[in-house]
C-alpha cells in the first residue's frame, strides 16, 4: 500500500472538501432562510469565475481589483435573481421551486457557454511559486490559498451570524418568519441578503477553483457535488455542511485511491459520493446534524 | 350524461359512472376518435421530417406520461427519469442481441426490467419525500449513467449498442412510415392505460397521496406501497418509451441519457400541466417543436441580410438550451398549471362568450 500517495490524496481531499464545505454553507444558508433549494449553486461559481476571468483578461485589471469587482457584481446578481425570479415562487410547491432553479441553472450554463465558449481557460499566473512543501507533502500554492480563504469565510460566517445585527436577523427569520416579521425584521431584505451572500461566497469558491483547474463548464458540476455533502451534514446545519464537505472531499479521493490501486472500476472519484448519498438517505435522511422533521397527526 | 353532446356549465354529475367516464360528452368522444383516424392516415400526407417529429413525440410522450403519473398524480419528484428511459433502451437491445428474444417481446420485457430497477431505486424513495427525494433520484440518475458507461456486457460501454428493427410476422418496421404506426399504437395504448389507471382504485390512491399524504394514510392507503407502485409504473413507461426509441434509431449510446434529458421530461410535464394526461401530450409537442421552431427561425434569419449575425447562427445549440431554461422559468412564474389549464381557460372563454369574466 502506497501510504505516501494516500496521505497526499487525503490532504487534497481535505482541501477540496473545505471548498465543498464553503459551497455547502451557501446552499444551507439559502435553504434555511428562504426554503429554496438552489440547484443553480454551481452556476454562481461559474459566473463568478468567468466574470473575474473576463475582467482580468479583457480589461487587464489587477487581480485584486477584478476579484472585488466580480464579487460586487455577484452580490447584485444574487439580489436581482431573488427579486425577479425567486420571489414569485414563495409558497409554491417544492417541485416548482426545484424546477425553477434547475431552469436557471440550464439557462446560465448555456449562456456562459455561448459567451465564453466551451474550452477551459486558465487564469494568468498569480503566484511566483507553483507549489510549496509542507512536512514532505507537495501542496499547490493555489490550494493553500483556497484553504486559507475557505477558513476565513467560515470564520466570517461565524462572526456574522453570532454578533452582527443582520446575521441575527437572518437567524431569527430562519427560525420563524412570522415572528421575525412582527419584531420588525424585514424578511424581504433578509431574503435578498442571503442570496447576495450565497452568490458572492460561491463566486469566491469559483474563482479559487478556476485558478487551480482553469475556468470551464465543469465548475458547475460543483453545484451538484455539494448535495452529498449537505445531505450528509443535514440540510439545515451550517456546521454539518462543513463536516459533510470535508468528509465527501476525503471520501472521493480515498475511493479514487482504492480504485486505482485495487479495484479498477474506474470513475469512482465522481460516482462514490452519490452511492454514499443514497446510503445516507436510506438510513439517516436528516443527516448528521440536521433537525429531524417529526410529523404527528 | 354520456348522451349529451354539449357539457352544461357546472358540475351536474349524479353517479359514479358519470364521474368515471373518459369522454365527458359525445362530442369529445367523436373528436378523439376522429383525431385518431386522421392520425392513422398521417403518413400519407406528412413528409419525412414531420413523421420523424411525430415518432419523437410518441416515445417522448410515453415517457413523459410515466413521469406525470409519478410527479403530477402521486406528488413525488424524480430527477432520474432520463436514466430510466435509457435503461429501457439498453435493456431491450440487450435482450434482443444476447438472448435473441424477438423485438416485439423484448420491448415489454425491457419495460418490466426498467420497472424492477425503478422500484429498486424507489425503495429508499418510498420513505422520503420532497427535496430529499429529488436528491435521491438525482443520485440514481448519476449511478445509472455511470453503469451505462461501465457495463460493457449490458450496454456495449462507450461504443454503444445496436438495436435490430422491430419485426412482426416477417414484416420489418424499419422505415419511418411503418414505425409511425408502431409508435402511434404504443402511444394510444399507454395513454388509454393511464386514463384507466387514474379512474381505478390505485389511481385515486395516488391522487390522495399527492393531495394530503397524512389524510391518505389515515384513510387506510398504504403510503409505502403506493409510492413504490407509482415509481414502478413510471419506470415501466420510461422503459417502454426507451425501448421504442432504441428500436427506432437502431443504435443506442450512453451519451444521450444525461440529467438534461431528465430535466427535459420534467419541463414537458410542467409546461403541459402536472396531473393532466392531455396536458402531458401538449407539453411534449411544445418541447419537441420548440427547438425546431428556433432552428427554422434562425434559418430564415440567415437568409436575410439584417439577420445573418454569426453570433446567433453559430450559437444556435446554446440558444436552444437557453430557451428550454427560459421556458421552464416562464411557465412556472406565469402559468404554473401549464398549457392544459390555459386550454381550459380558452374553452371557458368561448363557452361563456360574450359574458365571460
Amino acid at each position: 500500500m502506497n501510504f505516501e500517495l494516500l496521505l497526499q490524496l487525503i490532504v487534497n481531499g481535505v482541501i477540496v472538501g473545505l471548498l465543498y464545505g464553503v459551497i455547502g454553507m451557501c446552499f444551507v444558508l439559502v435553504y434555511k432562510s428562504t426554503k429554496i433549494v438552489n440547484f443553480a449553486q454551481g452556476e454562481f461559481l461559474l459566473i463568478g469565475a468567468w466574470v473575474c476571468w473576463a475582467l482580468l483578461i479583457y480589461l487587464e485589471l489587477p487581480f485584486l481589483v477584478s476579484f472585488i469587482l466580480s464579487l460586487m457584481f455577484m452580490a447584485a446578481f444574487g439580489i436581482l435573481l431573488q427579486m425577479v425570479v425567486l420571489r414569485p415562487m414563495i409558497g409554491e410547491p417544492i417541485i416548482s421551486v426545484i424546477m425553477i432553479t434547475i431552469g436557471l441553472s440550464i439557462f446560465f450554463q448555456s449562456l456562459m457557454k455561448w459567451i465564453f465558449g466551451v474550452s477551459p481557460q486558465s487564469f494568468p499566473q498569480i503566484f511566483d511559486q507553483q507549489s510549496i512543501n509542507i512536512l514532505g507533502l507537495n501542496i499547490e500554492m493555489a490550494y493553500l490559498m483556497s484553504t486559507i480563504i475557505a477558513l476565513v469565510i467560515m470564520a466570517a460566517f461565524y462572526v456574522f451570524f453570532t454578533y452582527s445585527k443582520h446575521g441575527l436577523a437572518m437567524r431569527a427569520t430562519a427560525f420563524d418568519q412570522q415572528v421575525a416579521q412582527s419584531l420588525g425584521i424585514s424578511v424581504k431584505n433578509v431574503f435578498a441578503m442571503s442570496w447576495a451572500i450565497a452568490a458572492t461566497v460561491s463566486a469566491t469558491a469559483g474563482i479559487v477553483l478556476g485558478m487551480v483547474n482553469g475556468v470551464s463548464d465543469s465548475l458547475s458540476v460543483m453545484g451538484i457535488k455539494v448535495f452529498p455533502a449537505v445531505i450528509l451534514g443535514g440540510l439545515d446545519s451550517i456546521i454539518g455542511a462543513i463536516v459533510g464537505g470535508v468528509v465527501i472531499g476525503v471520501l472521493e479521493n480515498v475511493a479514487e485511491f482504492f480504485d486505482s490501486q485495487y479495484l479498477h472500476i474506474g470513475n469512482m472519484y465522481d460516482i462514490a459520493p452519490f452511492y454514499v448519498l443514497l446510503i445516507i438517505l436510506w438510513f439517516k435522511p436528516y443527516g448528521l446534524f440536521g433537525t429531524k422533521d417529526i410529523e404527528r397527526i | 350524461m354520456s348522451s349529451l353532446t354539449m357539457r352544461p356549465c357546472g358540475d351536474f354529475r349524479t353517479s359514479y359512472k358519470q364521474d368515471n367516464t373518459i369522454f365527458e360528452t359525445k362530442t369529445i368522444r367523436f373528436v378523439a376518435l376522429a383525431a385518431i383516424a386522421v392520425l392513422c392516415f398521417a403518413p400519407l400526407f406528412l413528409d419525412g421530417y414531420f413523421l420523424t417529429l411525430c415518432i419523437q413525440i410518441s416515445y417522448l410522450g410515453i415517457a413523459a406520461l410515466g413521469l406525470n403519473i409519478l410527479v403530477g398524480y402521486t406528488g413525488q419528484i424524480s430527477l432520474g427519469h432520463g436514466a430510466f428511459f435509457g435503461f429501457g433502451a439498453f435493456a431491450s437491445a440487450w435482450l434482443n442481441n444476447s438472448f435473441n428474444i424477438p423485438v416485439f417481446l423484448s420491448i415489454p420485457l425491457a419495460g418490466f426490467m426498467t420497472m424492477g430497477i425503478g422500484m429498486m431505486f424507489g425503495v429508499p424513495a418510498a420513505r422520503i419525500k420532497g427535496l430529499y427525494l429529488a436528491i435521491a433520484t438525482l443520485a440514481s440518475q448519476f449511478i445509472i449513467e455511470d453503469f451505462f458507461a461501465r457495463a460493457d456486457w449490458f450496454s456495449g460501454g462507450s461504443s454503444g449498442a445496436s438495436a435490430e428493427p422491430l419485426t412482426l410476422f416477417g414484416f420489418a418496421f424499419d422505415t419511418d412510415q411503418s414505425f409511425y404506426y408502431v409508435a402511434l399504437f404504443a402511444l394510444i395504448t399507454m395513454f388509454v392505460w393511464a386514463c384507466n389507471l387514474m379512474r381505478s382504485r390505485d389511481g385515486r390512491a395516488f391522487v390522495a397521496i399527492r393531495d394530503h399524504y397524512l389524510s391518505a394514510e389515515i384513510m387506510g392507503i398504504k403510503l409505502n406501497k403506493y409510492r413504490l407502485l407509482s415509481f414502478g409504473i413510471s419506470s415501466f413507461y420510461a422503459g417502454i418509451a426507451g425501448a421504442l426509441y432504441a428500436h427506432y434509431l437502431g443504435y443506442v449510446s450512453a451519451e444521450g441519457f444525461t440529467i438534461f434529458l431528465s430535466i427535459q421530461f420534467l419541463a414537458m410535464i410542467i409546461i403541459g400541466g402536472m396531473g393532466s394526461i392531455k396536458g402531458t401530450l401538449m407539453g411534449v409537442i411544445f418541447m419537441v417543436f420548440l427547438p425546431e421552431v428556433l432552428s427554422s427561425g434562425v434559418g430564415v434569419m440567415k437568409m436575410t441580410d439584417w439577420g445573418n449575425i454569426p453570433l446567433v447562427v453559430d450559437g444556435l445549440a446554446y440558444i436552444k438550451e437557453m430557451a428550454i431554461g427560459l421556458v421552464i422559468i416562464g411557465f412556472l412564474i406565469f402559468e404554473p398549471e401549464g398549457l392544459a389549464h390555459r386550454w381550459a381557460q380558452i374553452k371557458n372563454y368561448w363557452k361563456f362568450y360574450p359574458f365571460s369574466y
